[in-house]
């Protein structure tokens, strides 16, 4: 089989792929930034001993983390309007969804940094008259967040290539201009890999940090 | 070393009364009394799960009682971290109370002069050069003045372990709580940190200790406490209790660590 590789007509779109791209770089950044927040909030409600707290964030975790982010924004975009009535904006509810969706992992991931610190860290923080408040900021925080790190950018880098599903309620990401730029070329091997060349080229920096963080960390620990 | 002091004819510094902790229906504590006068030391020595770590957790509410009162100075202590009218906080309790733990517990992220400082600096807003001061010269005493810069994983467990006495130390506390400070220790280290125990006794620091290091606990001790399922078994003078015991129970543990 030999095929004519036509990137230059694809290419023509340059500014829609890049229009596209920073789409997508604006809600990672967006939902990164909300997704901290309601996962400060979630891992806050599930260390506290008010039961009903924990059980609220418990169950909006476990929503939000078994059904896939497809559902969820299919869900918030055609259905949740209709429970409210009214409709919802389609990126008002992308950047929702993905919001909520990643902080429901990024919760965990805070949780887990905290509680596997050791007690006795926190024994030895109270024991020279510090309050739970000071043991927290000096002394578990600092510890923890170290630990926190790889995880927390492994799902901001899967949270990148989430945003892609955006455009199945025509948000206008890198994914669905490459949809737009097949659509005026016919081209969809080229048009797809451009659109998958562009994905590479904005991660792959961005894991090979994260393994030598990784790394150092593990040096000085 | 110190005089046996008579608590009867001295305030107590630290008191407890009808001391109860249980867990669910354990009860590992079962009433315990204890009362420390200044420069006393008394030493907390029985088999284990008899008590004696959750009894010395109990005195500065590492570990909240059950039932019971816990005094500083007199004043009861309250269940909240703040003072409480005449209820002394468990925070105040804290700054006046040290203690050092089995494994450490010195802060991995921080150096070991920062360990020290912390306690002076964050609990007691002393300023930075002084809080330095304070700490140059107790690590001075516990021998690693040199070690100042580094991070508690380069220490040896020994080296940690003095750390430790001195960032509790740090505090100037006016009473030192001592859970089984070299039980974690390999054995050509429990030397080093005794020795500094030893230190601090001949200077009249006021200490609880719970060892199972029994020639020690004689040596340094001005009253030894036999736990066991719970009670005080025994009380008496280290003579009474590790050197001549009469109670058989007490004959058998104490026979055991003599080896």
């Amino acid at each position: 089989m030999t095929y004519n590789w036509d990137f230059q007509s694809v290419w023509q779109y340059y500014d829609l792929f890049l229009w596209g791209l920073w789409i997508s770089v604006v809600y990672t950044f967006g939902s990164v930034f909300f997704g901290i927040i309601i996962g400060f909030v979630t891992c806050a409600a599930r260390l506290s001993q008010w039961r009903v707290l924990n059980g609220i964030a418990r169950i909006y975790q476990e929503i939000f983390r078994c059904t896939p982010l497809l559902v969820q924004l299919l869900w918030f975009y055609y259905a949740f309007p209709l429970l409210v009535g009214g409709s919802i904006d389609n990126r008002v509810a992308a950047l929702l969804t993905l919001s909520l969706y990643v902080g429901a992992f990024y919760a965990e991931i805070f949780r887990g940094g905290i509680v596997s610190i050791d007690k006795g860290q926190r024994e030895a923080a109270a024991a020279i008259g510090m309050s739970p408040q000071q043991a927290m900021t000096r002394i578990i925080l600092p510890q923890a967040l170290k630990r926190m790190l790889p995880s927390f950018i492994n799902q901001s880098v899967i949270q990148f290539k989430n945003t892609s599903l955006v455009s199945v309620i025509s948000v206008a990401d890198l994914a669905y201009m490459a949809a737009v730029v097949n659509g005026q070329t016919y081209r969809p091997l080229e048009s797809y890999t451009v659109m998958a060349g562009l994905y590479i080229l904005m991660l792959l920096p961005i894991t090979q940090a994260a393994d030598w963080i990784e790394r150092r960390l593990r040096v000085s620990d | 070393m110190i005089t046996t002091a008579t608590p009867a004819t001295e305030a107590p510094i630290l008191e407890a009364r009808g001391l109860r902790k249980s867990y669910g229906v354990l009860d590992v504590l079962k009433g315990l009394d204890l009362s420390l006068a200044p420069g006393e030391i008394v030493a907390l020595i029985g088999p284990s799960g008899s008590g004696k770590s959750t009894f010395i957790r109990c005195l500065n509410r590492m570990e909240e009682p059950t039932g019971g009162v816990v005094k500083f100075r007199e004043r009861q202590v309250a269940d909240t971290f703040r003072d409480q009218g005449e209820r002394i906080g468990i925070g105040t309790l804290r700054r006046h109370v040290g203690m050092v733990f089995q494994h450490f517990n010195l802060f991995p992220h921080k150096t070991v002069l920062q360990n020290v400082t912390e306690g002076p600096m964050i609990v007691c807003k002393r300023s930075r050069k002084e809080a330095e001061e304070l700490a140059l010269d107790l690590l001075g005493q516990v021998g690693l003045a040199e070690k100042q810069a580094a991070y508690p994983n380069h220490l040896s467990g020994g080296q940690k372990q003095r750390v430790a006495i001195a960032r509790a130390l740090a505090m100037e506390p006016d009473v030192l709580l001592l859970d089984e400070v070299t039980s974690a220790l390999d054995p050509e280290l429990v030397g080093e940190v005794l020795e500094v125990i030893r230190k601090l006794a001949d200077k009249g620091m006021t200490m609880a200790i719970v060892t199972h290091e029994m020639a020690f606990a004689a040596e340094v001790s001005s009253r030894v406490l036999f736990l066991d399922g719970g009670v005080i078994a025994e009380t008496g003078t280290p003579n009474d209790v590790i050197l001549n015991p009469q109670n058989p129970r007490l004959q058998g543990f104490v026979a055991r660590f003599k080896g």
